[in-house]
């Protein structure tokens, strides 16, 4: 369960969220919102990586400013460009780079990795240099990484955007059959249409909290 | 991908050989390249490394880009060398880089990244009573030699967008976005370290307790 106790958050005079209160035990829930209404932010204050200037966040009951490593063993995070986030030359190395930290022995981190590898569709890929992959399998590589580590709750910042048709259905396939709890941001409309819920963000603040139809139905007036 | 080449998967005697073994190994080696002053020895050594590649069957793809790398450095440098201190000296200078160059790049070609990070963390271990955090030692180690692969890539898109917009000779077109695009992927990179728990933990890795 993952709550925002009236958020806010300015980068100097710049306000990106203000008094953002939700409580969210959904298993799928989208944000969406134009550039700039502060999706993105609100999303990185879940695992601590930017803290809020007031208000408080809560993972399960735990604060992510004060508790942030314990936090951040409970949240994974998928970033836009996986490119950013592959820091191993090689696929299987770089999920087993997450897993450095588990205490496993070297051999055991490698074999979990290429069966994380193999239940996401990149079975025999874990010798394959990671850069080498196509921007889709390169994303879903990115998401191995973190369920390495058995998150319960994988956030996505636009995990689509640079993806083609194919590859960002693929994910929200991958993304409709975990067991963890979703929060997804993103542009890519369809990819929300069967979440729990959706909240639509505009210059900081929620102005619509529902159902994916009718809150993709006020985004869509907002823009017009 | 880098001229340097990174790790070709196989399964030759130079695969199989552990990393704690291979990079003290390459350690002495290049050392030794450097101590030696005869052009026999030298080309003994260039030898020796030409076959260490047969062994470990590179294939044609990957070690293209390294001769050229090679021999590139061997013309600039020789002939530098030849210009101003001589023909002997040429040839040692040259030996000596093409060995010391050959060897190292044979090393990451049949060495995972992520074995190396090991040795490096084991062999540095006796540190920690020192406060050096080994494991941050072994993961700059692997970073850096990914950086080298990702600043490539950065530098050849750069240089294709002002190729594009017909700035391909003008020094700024590529220094500035290949800065900007460098500090951002940096940023990027940080925040994605941040979010996979690196720096969060102050006990060593192993030690760790999972979740309460």
């Amino acid at each position: 369960m993952i709550e925002f106790e009236g958020v806010g958050h300015r980068f100097g005079e710049r306000v990106v969220l203000e008094e953002i209160t939700l409580t969210l035990p959904e298993q799928r829930v989208g944000f969406v919102g134009a550039n700039g209404s502060g999706k993105s932010t609100l999303a990185r204050t879940v695992n601590g990586l930017v803290r809020p200037s007031s208000g408080t966040v809560r993972v399960d009951g735990l604060d992510p400013v004060r508790n942030g490593a314990a936090v951040r063993r409970k949240v994974g995070f998928v970033f836009t460009n996986p490119d950013s986030q592959i820091v191993m030359p090689t696929a299987g190395e770089d999920v087993a780079f997450s897993l450095r930290r588990s205490g496993l022995p070297r051999a055991e981190r490698a074999r979990r990795a290429a069966e994380v590898l193999a239940e996401h569709g990149l079975a025999g890929y874990a010798d394959h240099p990671a850069h080498q992959l196509s921007g889709g399998q390169k994303q879903l590589l990115a998401v191995c990484g973190m369920l390495a580590l058995d998150p319960d709750v994988l956030v996505c910042d636009e995990p689509t955007t640079l993806l083609d048709l194919r590859n960002a259905r693929h994910f929200a396939e991958l993304l409709r059959g975990l067991r963890q709890q979703v929060l997804v941001v993103t542009h890519d409309l369809e990819l929300l249409a069967d979440f729990d819920r959706v909240v639509v963000l505009d210059e900081g603040r929620v102005v619509a909290d529902d159902e994916p139809e009718p809150a993709l139905d006020h985004y869509r007036k907002l823009v017009t | 991908m880098s001229v340097l080449g990174l790790y070709v998967p196989g399964r030759s005697p130079l695969h199989r050989t552990p990393a704690a073994v291979k990079l003290p190994v390459l350690l002495v080696f290049v050392t030794a390249t450097v101590l030696v002053g005869s052009p026999w020895w030298l080309g003994g050594a260039c030898a020796l490394v030409a076959l260490g590649y047969a062994v470990a069957r590179v294939p044609w793809v990957r070690l293209w880009p390294v001769l050229r790398t090679v021999v590139m450095l061997a013309v600039l440098v020789g002939g530098l060398q030849l210009w101003l201190v001589g023909a002997q000296a040429a040839i040692v200078t040259v030996l000596r880089l093409v060995a010391a160059v050959a060897a190292a790049t044979l090393f990451t070609l049949t060495t995972r990244v992520d074995d190396v990070v090991s040795v490096v963390e084991r062999a540095l271990g006796p540190l920690r009573r020192v406060g050096v955090r080994p494991d941050r030692l072994g993961l700059l180690v692997g970073l850096t030699v990914q950086a080298v692969a990702t600043l490539s890539a950065i530098a050849g898109s750069v240089r294709e967008a002002a190729q594009a917009r017909g700035a391909g000779r003008s020094p700024t077109a590529f220094a500035v976005p290949f800065v900007i695009r460098t500090l951002s992927h940096a940023d990027e990179l940080g925040d994605a370290l941040a979010a996979r728990g690196i720096g969060d933990e102050d006990d060593p890795p192993g030690t760790r307790v999972m979740d309460p």
